[in-house]
């Protein structure tokens, strides 16, 4: 079975007002990978990680970003969310009187409604995601809360990952998914993303430190510098990145204009 | 310098008071009476000029002459009308008043047990007058305030609940407040009179409706008693008519360890101010001062707080949210008091006004004046838009960006809410609230 890529950029440019960030990112994703962006201080992870998922505060100055065959930068926010995106947030915002069961409820019957599935009531959607919480080892009562409200840093990035396992992405992108996590925490937030990968899905990682990857394996790691990706390769380029530094790397690298 | 002939027509009303038989009320209530009608004419009503009342201009009652309606309607409304009022399936007391008058036909007044009482003030007047003269009038202040020196000159009926020491009612009581009167300026004086003695319980809910669209004056005073230890949770409704003008005070002195609760709802009135006082009159006291106002066109909706920390070790916890549309104004005036001695006070107050169009505007003052230096006084107050993280958090979800708006703005309604203890009573408030935002322009429709 042929299939398009889940994510294709091409040459892609950004910036904010007269600032250039990204100086032409190329970037193939395919279904059944796991992708890892890394990059030091200000290469630009973060920008594109928001371009990704839809924020406006950026300025797209050229290059185009196919998802699924699809102009993802055309898309809303909730649209490429019921597409099938998922960015898992660096810092999940607190959401103050909107109870976490309601928000996650809508938010998977919104996906069910955009792909013309029966929308689930209350009692069917608790049953789904109980052993989803037991996953993420979740406390019970975390649904009764509000979104992220008196939740630890480790909660948040474990709510995050359990959202993901209840709306089941196509493509998965984790922004520093492990800063401030224990490693406790973060071997189980990489058991839950181990656990829902599938060969019709993808998970791109944005991390800065190396330690993420010995949980959750990428295919592909990719060095992203001043703008651009200065180096591609598998696993060990992680390894080596941790033991020899960015400087290191660059210096030995051409850096593609 | 007030303007007499603004207050003129209130004096001459009064007169009719003085005749002799005009009223079967006890005769030490007609100092009360006169004290009123004298510090109004002295008082006049308050400008903008008036520091307190800088952003609410009341001119329009002013100058109305507006009528105090003695004389009872006739009920003209069928008990099944009733249901259309919020609360109408809550058992228990209720006490119904249409224009001020109380109709004993559309009321339920149930046998309550230990000697507690729920009746109509003008009947327990007569009846009860050594207890009622014991508190009427001494927990209102009206050095600085001429509608309630008004209420005191021209009230003519309204609740009275007592419950005595102990003892318990079990049911929320409820005091509904119709106004039926399409013509303009008819005005009445609500006085409502509560009395919680030592260790007692009780849940009281005070309504104001309107039946006509048409710009009535309601002049509202409630007093609060609550004896040492006891625990009660007051909610107050107002939805009177787009075209009314509500004024009220609630006056409220509480004993040591007492727990209270008081919320206050305003969706209607094309003008309305609660004037709320809370004096903490024992120590160890726990009061929660709770709020929502929702306002879309030309509303103006303004709280102005006054709590009074007499005593140490109380703690005072002040929460209210206005979510404003159209061209509507919220007013908040938080004034908190803590008096020498009151060593470990803790007051918390916190304002947060969420503007839903470009022409919708909060106004916004803290006022604290402390006078114990071992004490925790915060205030905090918000005047703005939808947090745009939130909605975008919403959206990577999936979640469209009116959807996310709405749930937004009913959590913002929702944070005052959910103080409510009662459960009936605050699962009815969600869902009118829930109803009413989904009406306000604004919520839907976004900027």
């Amino acid at each position: 079975m042929t299939q398009h890529p889940i994510l294709a950029i091409q040459n892609l440019h950004a910036g904010v007002e007269e600032k250039k960030i990204l100086k032409g990112i190329n970037l193939v994703i395919r279904p059944g990978e796991v992708h890892a962006i890394m990059g030091p201080n200000g290469s630009g992870k973060s920008t594109l990680a928001a371009i990704l998922a839809g924020r406006d505060a950026y300025d797209v100055t050229a290059g185009e970003v196919i998802y699924q065959g699809k102009d993802l930068l055309e898309m809303d926010p909730e649209e490429r969310a019921r597409e099938g995106v998922f960015l898992a947030f660096q810092y999940p915002v607190e959401i103050p009187g909107v109870n976490s069961t309601y928000f996650l409820r809508a938010a998977l019957n919104e996906q069910r409604k955009h792909r013309g599935q029966p929308e689930l009531d209350a009692m069917e959607f608790l049953t789904l995601v109980k052993e989803k919480m037991k996953l993420l080892h979740l406390p019970d009562d975390l649904l009764k809360r509000a979104v992220n409200v008196g939740f630890s840093g480790g909660e948040k990035k474990r709510n995050e990952i359990f959202q993901m396992a209840v709306l089941e992405p196509r493509l998965a992108i984790l922004d520093e998914t492990d800063s401030g996590l224990d490693i406790d925490a973060m071997r189980i937030v990489a058991e839950g993303v181990n656990k829902l990968k599938r060969p019709d899905n993808a998970t791109l990682m944005i991390t800065h430190y190396q330690r993420l990857l010995n949980y959750i394996v990428p295919d592909f790691v990719h060095v992203l510098w001043d703008g651009r990706i200065a180096k591609s390769g598998g696993k060990e380029l992680a390894l080596e990145l941790e033991e020899k530094g960015y400087d290191w790397l660059i210096k030995h690298e051409k850096v593609s204009a | 310098m007030p303007s007499a002939n603004q207050t003129d027509p209130y004096l001459k009303a009064f007169a009719r008071f003085e005749q002799p038989g005009a009223s079967k009320q006890p005769s030490w209530l007609f100092p009360l009476r006169k004290a009123g009608i004298a510090r109004f004419a002295e008082l006049g009503f308050p400008t903008l000029k008036h520091e307190d009342w800088r952003f609410t201009n009341v001119s329009p009652i002013a100058k109305m002459p507006f009528k105090p309606v003695f004389d009872a309607t006739p009920a003209g409304l069928a008990r099944d009308t009733l249901a259309q009022f919020p609360f109408a399936k809550l058992p228990g007391a209720k006490l119904v008043f249409v224009n001020g008058h109380f109709i004993p036909g559309l009321s339920n007044t149930p046998a309550l047990k230990d000697g507690a009482k729920v009746a109509s003030l003008a009947a327990a007047l007569v009846t009860d007058s050594a207890l009622i003269e014991k508190h009427l009038g001494r927990y209102v202040r009206t050095e600085d305030n001429a509608f309630a020196a008004l209420n005191n000159a021209f009230f003519a009926d309204g609740g009275f609940v007592f419950v005595p020491a102990g003892s318990a009612i079990a049911e929320p009581v409820q005091l509904l407040f119709i106004n039926t009167r399409a013509d303009a300026g008819a005005a009445i004086h609500p006085r409502n009179l509560i009395v919680i003695e030592s260790g007692a319980k009780a849940t009281i809910i005070e309504s104001y409706v309107s039946t006509a669209s048409a710009p009535t004056f309601t002049n509202a005073v409630t007093e609060f008693s609550l004896g040492d230890n006891s625990i009660v949770e007051h909610c107050k409704f107002q939805d009177e008519s787009a075209e009314a003008y509500h004024i009220a005070a609630l006056h409220s002195r509480l004993g040591r360890t007492v727990n209270f609760s008081s919320h206050s709802i305003v969706t209607g009135a094309k003008l309305s101010r609660n004037n709320i006082r809370t004096t903490l009159d024992g120590e160890g006291i726990e009061a929660i001062l709770n709020g929502v106002y929702l306002t879309s066109d030309d509303q103006l909706a303004d709280h102005y707080m006054i709590v009074d920390h007499a005593k140490p070790h109380c703690a005072s916890h002040e929460y209210f949210n206005g979510i404003l549309s159209g061209k509507s104004r919220g007013v908040f005036h938080g004034r908190i008091l803590v008096r020498p001695g009151a060593q470990k006070t803790d007051a918390k107050q916190t304002n947060k006004n969420l503007l839903l169009s470009d022409d919708a505007s909060a106004d916004t003052k803290p006022q604290l004046e402390i006078y114990a230096d071992d004490v925790k006084c915060t205030h905090g107050a918000t005047v703005g838009q939808l947090n745009d993280e939130s909605i975008y958090y919403l959206r990577s979800r999936g979640i469209g960006l009116e959807t996310a708006r709405r749930m937004l703005i009913h959590a913002f309604a929702g944070e005052i809410i959910d103080r409510v203890k009662h459960d009936a009573l605050r699962e009815e408030l969600d869902a009118l609230l829930w109803d009413r935002l989904e009406q306000h322009d604004g919520v839907a429709v976004g900027r």
